[in-house]
């Protein structure tokens, strides 16, 4: 059953992003190369908000809403939109056999709650005791739910009766690239036909902020490009990203239209203790995957973020592929972590179909103008702390 | 060599190596002895005052040392405590080097209450604190130690570097079915022709105040604290809720081919697995059954065996109501008339609900079920639950002649997972 590789599509695409919501949307918004951040909410550290969303259009049910915090919100909505766009939403015989794989991380914390009892714990008579006190009083039950990484998967499971099976990775940008590959894997190896993959991101929380600040990682006070923001940040980000893979022989027999072909996912992970190490990484993936698309009719979404020292690697990676055109669409988006190599993965979909790359995301050297046709476009995702992943879509003419 | 292959033409997984921990001890032969006698190994929690909490038991791992402690930390070093045993029993690979994959399932992973606490001290704000002054404080220190520790791929990445797994190791969390979740995925991998062998792991540490009171607040947990020993009683009618505990399982799986060749000792074949996700509530189970069915057909489906060749049940059987009742329910609908004839038994009695990792634990017991041929029982059952006819092996182990056996994994959130495991043919 393994001999045969069977042919893999993207059929649905759901995104959300700062840019706004859906391909054509994002489409344009990539043409047009204007990133949108917001300066101010979260001062000094910049965020690229999510656009406007009206949940109740995926999640019509005001109580799975509230049941959600807002990642999961944004998970479920992006899902809704990929099982849209591919046209199997409430398709209950396929939904029984999708197979769904969701990259998450977790939910917002209650910062009132966090903020009183951290006032409250010097002055407590019993540390230990006054914790537990408040927590019980003060926690929400069903915050948990919320919060729970695997619930994003159960909610979508609820609202959109994906039941073939649910699992969720975990582990920030590296959970994104393998819960790709996987579910390519298994549509090539016949292990499955038709599978939903994705995941969400709040960038809009004060406690994301904290934990990231704990390693610096935070771009602040002023926006740069993400290949000019020496010595190295990242602009946090909410955005949602699921993708419709389907094996060929499936999406004929529906008669389903393809975006674009997934033609390989690749990961790796290096212990990056020696400089080079990710450049070498990327060197390994392009050797599996990378090595026989032409650069006459190819092009290079990278998933660069602006951390170091993955950005400078990356960087330096690129040029010495520098017949490609590359694209770092993270200063347009800025970055979601576990989404964020999905919805790269989208936009490679969206600019084979269209057969041309699109405009430079910063006046980079390394984001040079392209005007060729598109057939093959390789995505790239680095971790800003672990997890290198490569990707190759391809054009289905 | 057909039997290298199963009856779907596809390289059959056996497993060569086998590594626990949980609340009754380090290692397998320890485990294995006192699930035989019936031990259990839930106490009063020690870790932190429990005084004014209405639960105040579980099954905590406090005699292995971690520091400084946290829930990944002390997740990182149980993991690594059963990757070692499993390891060094399959003869696979060198020190720092395995020859393929990981799957671990972890819990998720956040900043706890002595981090945050720490960066409001830092902070100095007396009063009246706001996240953007965590914030300020975080970025002025050096706290970088708490990013790497916090990351949801911490636990996975330092058990990679150490044992020096291939690739990018995935961290997985399908809630309590995550054990029986990374298994699945290496006996997918392995199927799929990618590798030769993958270490499934999985680990579970998070018995700490916010936790357990999250559990507690959502009336999952049993509260009949005293005494400890006697809470978790699934498929008694006076269960009231499931007791949590730590502990870590980790399996090496190997395609049966490679595993001959290179004259490895079989323990046992995964020849099954099967999942099916709920779309009926976030913490209960349609009230129909069918999911968990459908996941119990799809494993023994997928092991090409029929219900009846079913020899021995190794139960989610968690001690929550709800659970207890649905099993059995799925249970007589997947095994008909034979279902009270089957013996079915709960290592949870014994040693509490190991969450994250109790699918790999319990696949590790249910592998020694098999291998010794001897079935540890369900304890505490003292009061039969009269909508639950079942054998559940009550209070002593028990002999039985088995040949494979279904393990079973439901989580919150609706995703259920069932492994067959089977004796090495032959």
């Amino acid at each position: 059953m393994t001999d045969a590789k069977r042919e893999a599509w993207i059929t649905g695409i759901g995104i959300v992003s700062s840019l706004g919501e859906g391909p054509e949307a994002h489409w344009q918004a990539l043409s047009d190369g204007k990133p949108v951040y917001d300066a101010t909410t979260f001062a000094p550290c910049i965020v690229h908000p999510l656009a406007h969303v009206d949940f109740d259009k995926q999640i019509p049910k005001k109580g799975d809403q509230r049941q959600m915090e807002q990642w999961q919100r944004i998970g479920t909505y992006a899902a809704g939109l990929a099982l849209d766009s591919a046209k199997v939403k409430g398709d209950k015989d396929i939904l029984a056999r999708t197979h769904m794989i969701v990259a998450a991380g977790g939910g917002e914390r209650d910062s009132a709650v966090d903020c009183a009892i951290l006032d409250g714990l010097p002055k407590a008579p019993d540390h230990d005791l006054f914790l537990n006190e408040r927590l019980m009083g003060d926690l929400r039950p069903t915050l948990f739910l919320a919060q729970l990484s695997n619930l994003l998967a159960g909610n979508i499971s609820i609202v959109h009766g994906v039941v073939g099976s649910s699992r969720t990775f975990m582990g920030e940008e590296a959970a994104g690239i393998d819960a790709t590959r996987i579910a390519l894997a298994r549509i090539n190896a016949g292990q499955s036909d038709i599978a939903l993959v994705g995941a969400a991101h709040n960038g809009e929380r004060r406690d994301q902020l904290m934990l990231y600040e704990c390693g610096h990682y935070n771009l602040k006070n002023d926006y740069r490009p993400v290949w000019d923001r020496e010595p190295g940040g990242f602009a946090i980000a909410s955005m949602g990203a699921f993708l419709v893979l389907e094996s060929r022989e499936h999406a004929e027999k529906r008669g389903a239209t393809p975006i674009a072909k997934l033609a390989a996912v690749a990961s790796d992970r290096c212990a990056r203790r020696q400089p080079g190490e990710i450049k070498a990484s990327l060197e390994k993936l392009w050797g599996k995957v990378g090595s026989a698309v032409s650069p006459a009719t190819g092009a290079i979404i990278s998933g660069a973020c602006g951390a170091e020292p993955g950005t400078s690697e990356e960087k330096a990676f690129l040029a010495a592929h520098a017949d490609f055109p590359a694209r770092a669409t993270g200063s347009l988006i800025g970055h979601g972590f576990e989404p964020q190599f999905i919805i790269n993965i989208a936009f490679a979909a969206l600019a084979v179909q269209h057969g041309r790359l699109f405009a430079p995301c910063a006046g980079a050297a390394i984001e040079k103008a392209s005007d060729g046709v598109l057939d093959k476009t390789l995505v790239t995702g680095v971790g800003h702390w672990r997890g290198e992943g490569l990707a190759l879509v391809e054009a289905v003419r | 060599m057909t039997q290298m292959r199963d009856k779907l033409g596809r390289p059959v997984v056996v497993v060569t190596g086998m590594g626990v921990v949980t609340s009754l001890g380090v290692g397998k032969a320890e485990n294995w002895q006192k699930l035989l006698a019936g031990q259990s190994g839930i106490r009063a929690i020690k870790r932190f005052p429990t005084s004014n909490l209405k639960t105040r038991i579980a099954g905590c791992i406090d005699f292995i040392p971690v520091s400084p402690f946290s829930a990944p930390a002390l997740e990182e070093r149980l993991g690594e405590l059963a990757v070692e045993e499993a390891i060094a029993e399959s003869g696979l690979g060198r020190k720092g080097y395995f020859p393929g994959p990981m799957f671990l399932a972890v819990a998720p992973i956040e900043i706890d209450w002595p981090q945050r606490e720490e960066l409001a001290k830092a902070s100095g704000v007396d009063g009246s604190i706001t996240y953007d002054d965590l914030i300020r404080a975080a970025g002025s220190g050096d706290f970088r130690a708490f990013h790497n520790r916090f990351m949801f791929g911490s636990v996975a990445e330092s058990l990679a570097d150490k044992f020096g797994t291939q690739g990018s190791p995935i961290s997985l969390s399908t809630a309590c079915a995550s054990g029986a979740s990374s298994i699945q995925l290496g006996i997918e991998a392995i199927r799929r022709g990618e590798t030769d062998a993958a270490l499934c792991a999985a680990t579970e540490g998070s018995v700490n105040p916010e936790s357990l009171i999250r559990f507690s607040l959502l009336s999952a947990i049993s509260t009949q604290n005293d005494p400890p020993e006697g809470a978790s009683k699934p498929f008694s009618k006076n269960r009231d809720g499931f007791v949590m505990a730590e502990g870590a399982g980790a399996l090496v799986l190997e395609s049966y081919e490679a595993a001959k060749a290179r004259g490895a000792k079989i323990l046992g074949v995964m020849s099954g697995c099967g999942e099916n996700a709920d779309s009926f509530h976030r913490t209960r189970s349609s009230p129909d059954g069918k999911p968990i069915i459908g996941c119990m057909h799809a494993a023994i489906a997928d092991a090409g065996l029929s219900p009846d060749e079913i020899d021995y049940v190794n139960a989610h059987g968690t001690s929550t109501p709800e659970n207890d009742k649905m099993e059995c329910g799925a249970l007589t609908a997947v095994m008909g008339d034979r279902v009270t004839q089957v013996p079915v038994s709960s290592n949870k009695s014994m040693i509490g609900h190991t969450l994250s990792a109790a699918g790999a634990v319990e696949s590790v017991f249910t592998l020694l079920t098999l291998e010794g041929q001897r079935i540890p029982p369900t304890i505490n059952y003292a009061m039969p639950d009269p909508v639950i006819p079942l054998d559940v092996v009550p209070n002593f182990a028990r002999d039985a002649t088995m040949r494979h056996a279904l393990s079973n994994s439901f989580g919150f959130g609706g995703q259920n997972v069932s492994l067959v495991m089977s004796r090495e043919p032959g």
